[in-house]
Formats: structure tokens, C-alpha cells, sequence
């Protein structure tokens, strides 16, 4: 856990980039500090391992405040990947993931050996080991610079804007990739980013700044989008929030019609898996079908999509098992609003 | 010109041999004197402009006036190796200092800042990661370094010491042509080796710079 008690950062010309910064990143999860530029939000990243000193408050890692500590020692414990990746160019690849290991006393060997390992995990042959950063994509830099991040294998890691300088369609690819990651390593990790669609969908939790360096609000991605604190952070997470939300929520509980009540009929093959909807004798493909585990989001697009306007949800062996019309979703919705303001209320 | 070689290969290479040694001593010692210099010039700002402007003055010194005022300033004597090596160290140091402060003042900050933040203290830093990348920057300047050397020692025949150019000053007393032209052709050729030296070497110790400009896979 990541503690910041009271944190206060004037910078020497008297500007105020952190303003009395109280709050609790969770151990294993991943917490999103994201805000407009000149919000704070990378001044308390860099706080974490003193590349800023705080001008008054602590900050703490598993109770350890890190204003007591060695830097260079407490900076190799702390995986950290920076904007543009920041390779070294004069390294190879292999040698930039070994970095860390080296500094911590690792023979050139055994450095090599894990960074081998790292560079698999983020999805880069072995065939790049030999290579310089300056042979790479964008992407493949910003990988290696996860794994020279991870290589030491810190169990809290820091990330600025690390996806920032990659085109969209990779940057989608990092995204899934960097998430089935921490999926299986559990980091500690802070991550600064300007872009709030980013900081919702990586987030566990989301710390969003707004300018003069204060914390507006801290909280789930859902509960920054159901429940803004204010304008500034409804206005920032954005317009269509709502719909948003909805990625949050599964389709366990919306209830299904039976396959008949389509208003055409539903092609089945021989297995019983659903394979269009016969509308004047053609048979029009579904937009897709969904699942229980999948997000109310997705349900909504494909009754939206559906050339009946239909959703067809499907069981684990991909037979059709009920379907959900526009109006079953709108009723489930009010349902749905009605039920999480008596939570509130509670 | 053969006849000339043949008769006096003993004199041409013993000019050659201290030509070499002028040149190439002073760079040694600039070189090792000027890493220290150059990275005040970056580990304090504001040693940087003093360190360009003594520089600059420095290498504008004439390279006879030194050769014949250092004698006076280090009590040694005017015929003395020593005064060429020290004004030719001068001017490397004026060039090089300059250069390894230049160098090390463009490496990219994100690269400096992600090797502290992996938690390189200062001095391994500059070791492992700054020289290294600033090194084609420097040995740009060490290039130049050498070839200006080559061609200075020259000058030190007017004063009566100066390896090949003593085959100028030789020509000129006997109105011969043929040394002259002897000293010019390997005061050519021993830059052009002494360049290609280095550019091999910086091939060898810098393998990723080709990389950097153009970009791309190669």
C-alpha cells in the first residue's frame, strides 16, 4: 500500500503542484492519478520515489515512510516506466531489461537470464534481445521499458504516462496486454495519465486531480462515473458516462425473454447456436452475441446493432438461451437507478 | 624524389616518428585531462559559459606565440619536446573540454532521468550511462582534435622542432623541392590513418549509433 499523508509540494518560486494530498493506493491494485497538465498529479507520482522531495507531509510504502531511505536502494525496489520508454540507446534490448538486477549485485549472467524471461512476458521474440532501441516501434520501446520496469520483479511499480506516445490502435494493444499482465502479477502500481477514458479502463482506482494540485475525488472507475463529487469531475469524465458505466456492471442479472419473442425468427444451426435472423426470407446475421460475464455495455451495443433490434445472449457452449429487447433493457435500467438510489440513501 | 627518400630515409622517418609522438601525446593526455573538465562544465551550469569562453580564447592563442612563450612560462628550454606537448595538450584540452561538455549536455534528459530512476547513484550513471551515450559526440571532437595536432607540429619546425615540418623548414634553407613535398604527402597521409583509426574505433564502441539517425530497422 501507497500512503500519502498530508502532502504538500511548493516548488521554489512559491507555485503549489500538491496541495495537502491525503490518500491510500491499495496493495495489488492499480491506481490511476489522472487530471488535466499542471494538476500535481506527476509530482506525486515522482514524490513516491523521490525524484521530488514533498515540502511537508509523508509518504509511506507498506508503513515504510520513504523519506528515510536510501534513494538509489529504494528507487531499484520501485519499477518505474516513463514516458517515451527512456531506453538507454546505447544498450541492447537484453541489457536495458537488466538494468535493475545488475545494480542489485547480479552476476551479468543471471541479469541476462531473467531479462530473457521478462521480454517473453511482454510479447517480444528473443530475436529482439540482440537489437537497439533505436531498431524499435514505438510500442516495442514502450514494452521493453515494462520490462526493464519489471525485470527486478518490485512489488510496486510507477508508470508516466506510459502509453501516451504510441498511436491508438497499439496503445489498444498495450492496454489489453499490460492488463492480462497485472492480472498475473498483482503490482502495487501509480499511473499518471492525462487521458481519463485510459484511467477507467486500466483503473482500479482512479485519483482524479484538477488544478493547484488538488485530489477532487478517489474512487472506483464506476463511482467516479455514477457519482461524480462535483462539475469539474463531471465535466471531465465526460458526456456520455453513463453508457460508460455500464461496462461495469455484467449481464448476470438482466433478465431474458425467451427465444420466441424476437418478433422474427431466430436461425438456429443443428447444435443450437444462433446464426441469424430470417427477416423476408434472408437470413441477416446477429450483430454478435453476449454472455452473462459479459458488460451491460456490450448488451446494449448489440441491441442497438441487431437488424431486429435484439441482443442474443448465449450459454458457455454457445447455444442461444433467451434474448433481450430494447425495452427489456430500458426497464432493467430503471430498475437498476432505482435500486442504487435507495443504496445511497442507505 | 625516390633518390631523396633513399638517401635520407633515416632523417624522414625520424621526423615521422616525432611527428607521430608530438601529435599524438598531447591528445592522449587532453583527452584524459578534458573528461574531468567538460563534465564540471555539466555537473555545475554555471561553469559551463566560463569553461566555453577560456576555451575559445585559448584555442585562439597563435600556435608560435605559444611555442615561444612557454619556455619562458615553464622554465624549460626552447628546444625542449616538451614545449610542443604542452602547447598541442592546450589546445586539445581547449577543444576536447568543450566537446565532452557538449556531449554530455545532449544526452536526452528522459534517459538520465529513467536511469536515476532506476535507481543509478550518481558517478555509475555518468559511467555507465552518460559517457557511453556521448561518447560519438566526443569522439566527433577527438577527430577534429587530431587532425588540427597533426597539422600544428608543423609550425613547431620554426622554433626547430616539429617532426615532418622540419622537412619544410629543410626545403626551404636548401631550396629543394622534394622534401617539401615528401613532409606534405605523409602529414596528409598520417591524418587521413590517424582519422580512420578513430572512426573505426567509434564503429567498434559505439555499434547503436548508426541506428540513431535514419532510424528504422537495418
Amino acid at each position: 500500500m501507497i500512503t500519502f499523508e498530508d502532502v504538500v509540494k511548493i516548488y521554489p518560486g512559491g507555485s503549489t503542484a500538491v496541495d495537502h494530498l491525503s490518500m491510500e493506493l491499495p496493495t495489488g491494485k492499480m491506481t490511476v492519478l489522472v487530471g488535466p497538465s499542471g494538476c500535481g498529479k506527476t509530482t506525486s507520482l515522482r514524490m513516491i520515489n523521490r525524484m521530488v522531495e514533498p515540502t511537508s507531509g509523508r509518504i509511506l510504502i507498506d508503513g515504510r515512510d520513504v523519506a528515510g531511505q536510501d534513494e538509489a536502494l529504494l528507487r531499484r525496489g520501485i519499477g518505474y516506466v516513463i514516458q517515451h520508454a527512456g531506453l538507454f540507446p546505447h544498450k541492447t534490448v537484453l541489457d536495458n531489461v537488466a538494468t535493475v538486477p545488475l545494480l542489485l549485485g547480479k552476476t551479468r549472467r543471471e541479469a541476462r537470464a531473467a531479462a530473457l524471461e521478462l521480454l517473453e512476458r511482454v510479447g517480444l521474440a528473443a530475436e529482439f534481445a540482440g537489437r537497439y532501441p533505436a531498431q524499435l516501434s514505438g510500442g516495442q520501446q514502450q514494452r521493453v521499458g515494462v520490462a526493464r520496469a519489471l525485470a527486478a520483479d518490485p512489488p510496486v511499480m510507477l508508470m508516466d504516462e506510459p502509453f501516451s506516445a504510441v498511436d491508438p490502435v497499439v496503445r489498444e494493444g498495450l492496454h489489453r496486454e499490460f492488463l492480462r499482465l497485472q492480472q498475473d502479477l498483482g503490482k502495487t502500481i501509480a499511473m499518471v495519465t492525462h487521458d481519463i477514458d485510459e484511467a477507467i479502463k486500466l483503473g482500479d482506482r482512479v485519483a482524479v486531480f484538477r488544478q493547484g494540485g488538488h485530489l477532487a475525488q478517489f474512487g472506483t472507475p464506476q463511482e467516479l462515473l455514477e457519482q461524480p463529487v462535483d462539475d469539474f469531475v463531471a465535466e471531465f469524465v465526460g458526456r456520455d458516462r453513463g453508457l460508460r458505466s455500464l461496462s461495469f456492471d455484467t449481464a448476470a442479472d438482466l433478465p431474458v425473454s425467451p427465444l420466441t419473442d424476437g418478433g422474427a425468427e431466430l436461425v438456429l444451426d443443428e447444435a443450437g447456436r444462433p446464426v441469424g435472423w430470417r427477416l423476408g426470407g434472408v437470413v441477416q446475421p446477429t450483430a454478435g452475441v453476449f454472455t452473462k460475464a459479459d458488460s451491460l455495455r456490450m448488451v446494449t451495443d448489440l441491441a442497438i446493432m441487431s437488424p431486429v433490434g435484439v441482443a442474443v445472449r448465449v450459454g458457455a457452449d454457445g447455444t442461444a438461451d433467451g434474448l433481450v429487447r430494447h425495452h427489456d433493457l430500458v426497464d432493467f435500467l430503471a430498475t437498476r437507478r432505482d435500486r442504487r438510489a435507495a443504496e445511497q440513501e442507505a | 624524389m625516390i633518390q631523396y627518400l633513399s638517401n635520407n630515409h633515416e632523417v624522414v622517418l625520424a621526423a615521422l616518428r616525432q611527428h607521430i609522438y608530438l601529435a599524438l601525446l598531447p591528445i592522449l593526455i587532453g583527452f584524459v585531462v578534458s573528461l574531468p573538465i567538460g563534465y564540471l562544465g555539466v555537473r555545475f551550469p554555471w561553469f559551463y559559459h566560463p569553461l566555453v569562453n577560456v576555451c575559445g580564447v585559448l584555442y585562439s592563442i597563435p600556435s608560435l606565440a605559444l611555442f615561444v612563450f612557454l619556455p619562458v612560462i615553464l622554465g624549460t628550454k626552447i628546444l625542449a619536446p616538451a614545449n610542443i606537448v604542452v602547447a598541442l595538450t592546450i589546445y586539445t584540452v581547449a577543444l576536447l573540454s568543450r566537446t565532452v561538455a557538449d556531449g554530455l549536455r545532449a544526452v536526452d534528459p528522459i534517459v538520465t532521468q529513467s536511469a536515476t530512476a532506476m535507481g543509478y547513484r550518481r558517478t555509475r550513471r555518468l559511467l555507465d550511462v552518460e559517457l557511453p551515450v556521448a561518447l560519438p559526440v566526443i569522439l566527433a571532437g577527438l577527430r577534429v582534435a587530431t587532425v588540427s595536432n597533426i597539422s600544428l607540429v608543423s609550425v613547431g619546425a620554426l622554433i626547430g622542432i616539429g617532426g615532418l615540418g622540419q622537412l619544410f623548414t629543410r626545403g626551404f634553407q636548401l631550396f629543394y623541392l622534394e622534401p617539401i613535398i615528401i613532409g606534405i604527402i605523409l602529414s596528409v597521409l598520417l591524418a587521413g590513418l590517424a582519422d580512420l583509426i578513430i572512426v573505426l574505433i567509434q564503429r567498434a564502441v559505439t555499434p547503436w549509433a548508426r541506428f540513431q539517425r535514419g532510424g528504422g530497422t537495418a
